[in-house]
């Protein structure tokens, strides 16, 4: 079976890249790449008591899905999910570990339950009402290519339409010593299983031996390398660029991703 | 779901047991391995946990020495039963080390590692100490990349982090990646472990039980938190299989869309993943057995999933948890309670629900109390976590 999709919608936020279609020409090397701080806004789809309750993992994760879904045109209560990420909510882990380390172990409901992985897919599905199956991955510095791999699957072998959601973000100190993940970066791709008006791209994956493919500019490089969802990122560079390519993403050794890409428009 | 899986070998390590035998023997005996907490330097909870004797005596391997921590160790001490690192084994060598994949579920991996080490922080720099290791023991992939490197791997791995539903999507997972032809066999379950965020979490939302967790008890007053390893070895069905051989037919997933910590009211995610999980294995609510039960003996989740239950299959269905004898091993429960599903296709019982006085009667379900014996053909089992993420497998017989 071909692992196959049509790519309807990119969400992307990263350091220097505040969306997709900001990103677009940055990443095709047209304008030229600026690195500052990253911002993201609390999600507005949010009840207000949950929105108080979302850290930079959620917020960074609904903003990229939910850029996805505008720019597909797509309904989000229709589509699958696959969450993919290398930590979670890094502060809240950081928090907790300190008051658990104290005399007093007091912990508080919300630090618990915004603790567990799938804390952003449950926010998702409380934003968008969706009841369709997500799911919330890791695998360390292979979690942009675990999350593609469940993605595609879900696509080609089930037939669902399947927002793809791969986020991180950095630890404080102690734990940002052990773990250096230098910024906050996102990026969603709605999958689906036919091609549609708003198709960007038709992608097809398959296994491969060969070194994956780095990025031009350097700075957007060290992103890449330092931060495990912006591995995704050669493949966003190859929509940009608009031209048909094979691309070459990280996974986990021995085995890499390479993704071919056949522009739509 | 296209075709129906095999699961070829499987074991299960809980507070009831090391191994299939024991855990058979346990359940046959209705005996619960649920003990007053005093784990760790845990002293002030008033609760009582599922714990697996041993963790501490049964260090890993030098060469996989990085890895050291609870989880971890949990996980080697489950692969070490009933022959399963010789299957495993076999299947690299029958099918090749990039087509075996590896696909856990786990909530909160190696974590106590990282409670200990915040202990012992630099008192001036309150840097960790340079004996943790995050990426081998703390990050949530870190039991799956442990489980590759130990068998010498080289295929897809992945941990599905779901919360309490993590081990029962791992199979729907592997077999969408087998039915696309990445893999051939996938090593499958979940393995969670005691740690201070769970005890202390789930005693801030005020959810555990003073007492062995007593599920759909009409006095049910909270869960257990227990540990458990379960692996399967999933791999399309041989030519010929033995009449008592294991088969996934379905597997149904959902999301509830309501809140991060409390189910859907009238159950319906997980009416939904229910009804999706049949409508996979192409079967009827008339066709289910028997249902292992999420029942995790809260008051809130045994009516949610009690009126689901009720609502799909009536009272008609024999239903149980099993986690008043296991405890809710939380990421490893999926993975536990299929292990449970298939000693009842196989030994031909349904265990009854231990702990459990009064059956709550506003949940109009035939809850078991007691062991049953029977020839089930076809089980269910339920999976369900904080943020309202849903599974539910149907495990049947070959014959």
């Amino acid at each position: 079976m071909k692992l196959t999709a049509y790519l309807d919608g990119i969400g992307l936020i990263g350091p220097g890249l505040d969306n997709w279609p900001a990103a677009q020409p940055i990443l095709a090397g047209t304008a030229p790449y600026e690195a500052r701080p990253l911002t993201v806004a609390a999600p507005q789809s949010l009840p207000p008591a949950e929105r108080r309750r979302t850290g930079l993992a959620i917020k960074v994760a609904l903003a990229v899905g939910q850029e996805a879904c505008a720019n597909g045109q797509l309904d989000a209560k229709q589509l699958a999910a696959v969450f993919s990420s290398s930590g979670a909510d890094n502060d809240n882990c950081d928090a907790i570990c300190k008051v658990l380390a104290s005399d007093d172990r007091h912990i508080s409901p919300t630090r618990f339950h915004n603790s567990v992985h799938n804390a952003p897919a449950g926010y998702w599905g409380i934003a968008s009402g969706a009841m369709t199956p997500a799911t919330v991955l890791c695998a360390h510095d292979g979690s942009f290519g675990a999350g593609l791999l469940e993605a595609l699957t879900q696509v080609a072998v089930e037939g669902w339409g399947t927002l793809l959601v791969t986020y991180d973000m950095p630890y404080p100190a102690p734990l940002h010593a052990k773990r250096p993940l230098p910024a906050a970066f996102g990026i969603a791709l709605a999958l689906m299983p036919e091609r549609s008006a708003h198709s960007l791209a038709r992608i097809e994956v398959s296994f491969s031996d060969t070194a994956s493919d780095a990025l031009a500019e350097p700075e957007l490089e060290a992103l890449r390398r330092a931060i495990p969802c912006a591995r995704g990122l050669p493949l966003l560079q190859a929509v940009a660029r608009g031209t048909g390519v094979r691309v070459v993403l990280d996974y986990l050794a021995p085995l890499h991703l390479a993704v071919a890409i056949e522009p739509c428009r | 779901m296209l075709n129906s899986l095999w699961l070829s070998h499987f074991t299960a390590t809980s507070a009831i047991g090391r191994g299939l035998e024991p855990t058979h023997a346990a359940l046959r005996q209705q005996r619960g391995g649920l003990a007053p907490c005093a784990f760790e330097t845990v002293t002030d909870l008033a609760t009582y946990i599922g714990e697996v004797a041993g963790i501490d005596e049964a260090p890993l391997p030098a060469s996989l020495g990085q890895y050291e921590c609870r989880n971890n160790r949990l996980a080697y001490l489950g692969l070490q039963q009933d022959g399963f690192n010789a299957a495993v084994g076999a299947a690299a060598a029958r099918y090749g080390r990039r087509r075996v994949g590896v696909l856990l579920g786990t909530s909160t991996s190696g974590i106590l590692q990282t409670e200990q080490a915040y202990r012992r922080r630099d008192p001036v720099t309150g840097a960790l100490p340079d004996d943790f290791h995050y990426r081998t023991t703390h990050n949530t992939y870190s039991v799956a990349d442990f489980v590759r490197t130990a068998f010498n791997l080289e295929g897809p791995a992945v941990v599905v982090s779901t919360a309490c539903s993590s081990s029962a999507k791992v199979f729907a997972s592997a077999a969408r990646m087998i039915a696309a032809g990445l893999i051939d066999a996938a090593i499958v379950g979940g393995v969670d472990s005691l740690c201070l965020t769970t005890l202390y979490g789930f005693n801030s939302l005020e959810l555990l039980s003073p007492e062995p967790c007593r599920p759909y008890d009409a006095d049910r007053n909270g869960l257990s938190i227990g540990e458990a390893a379960a692996f399967i070895l999933l791999e399309r069905p041989a030519d010929s299989l033995d009449a008592d051989a294991v088969l996934l037919l379905g597997a149904g997933e959902s999301s509830d869309a309501h809140h991060m910590s409390s189910p859907h009211p009238e159950g319906l995610g997980a009416r939904m993943a229910m009804v999706a999980a049949l409508k996979a294995a192409g079967l009827q609510p008339a066709d289910i057995d028997y249902i292992n039960l999420h029942g995790t003996a809260t008051p809130s989740n045994d009516a949610a999933e009690g009126q689901a239950v009720a609502t799909l299959f009536g009272n008609r269905v024999p239903c149980s948890s099993t986690k008043g004898a296991t405890g809710h091993t939380l990421g490893a429960a999926g993975g536990m309670e299929a292990v449970i599903s298939a000693l009842a296709l196989q030994q031909g019982f349904l265990p009854g629900g231990v702990n459990t006085r009064c059956i709550d009667p506003d949940i109009p379900i035939q809850y078991l109390t007691a062991n049953r014996e029977a020839a089930p053909r076809r089980v269910l089992s339920n999976s369900f976590g904080f943020g309202g993420t849903n599974c539910s497998l149907i495990l049947g017989r070959a014959q």
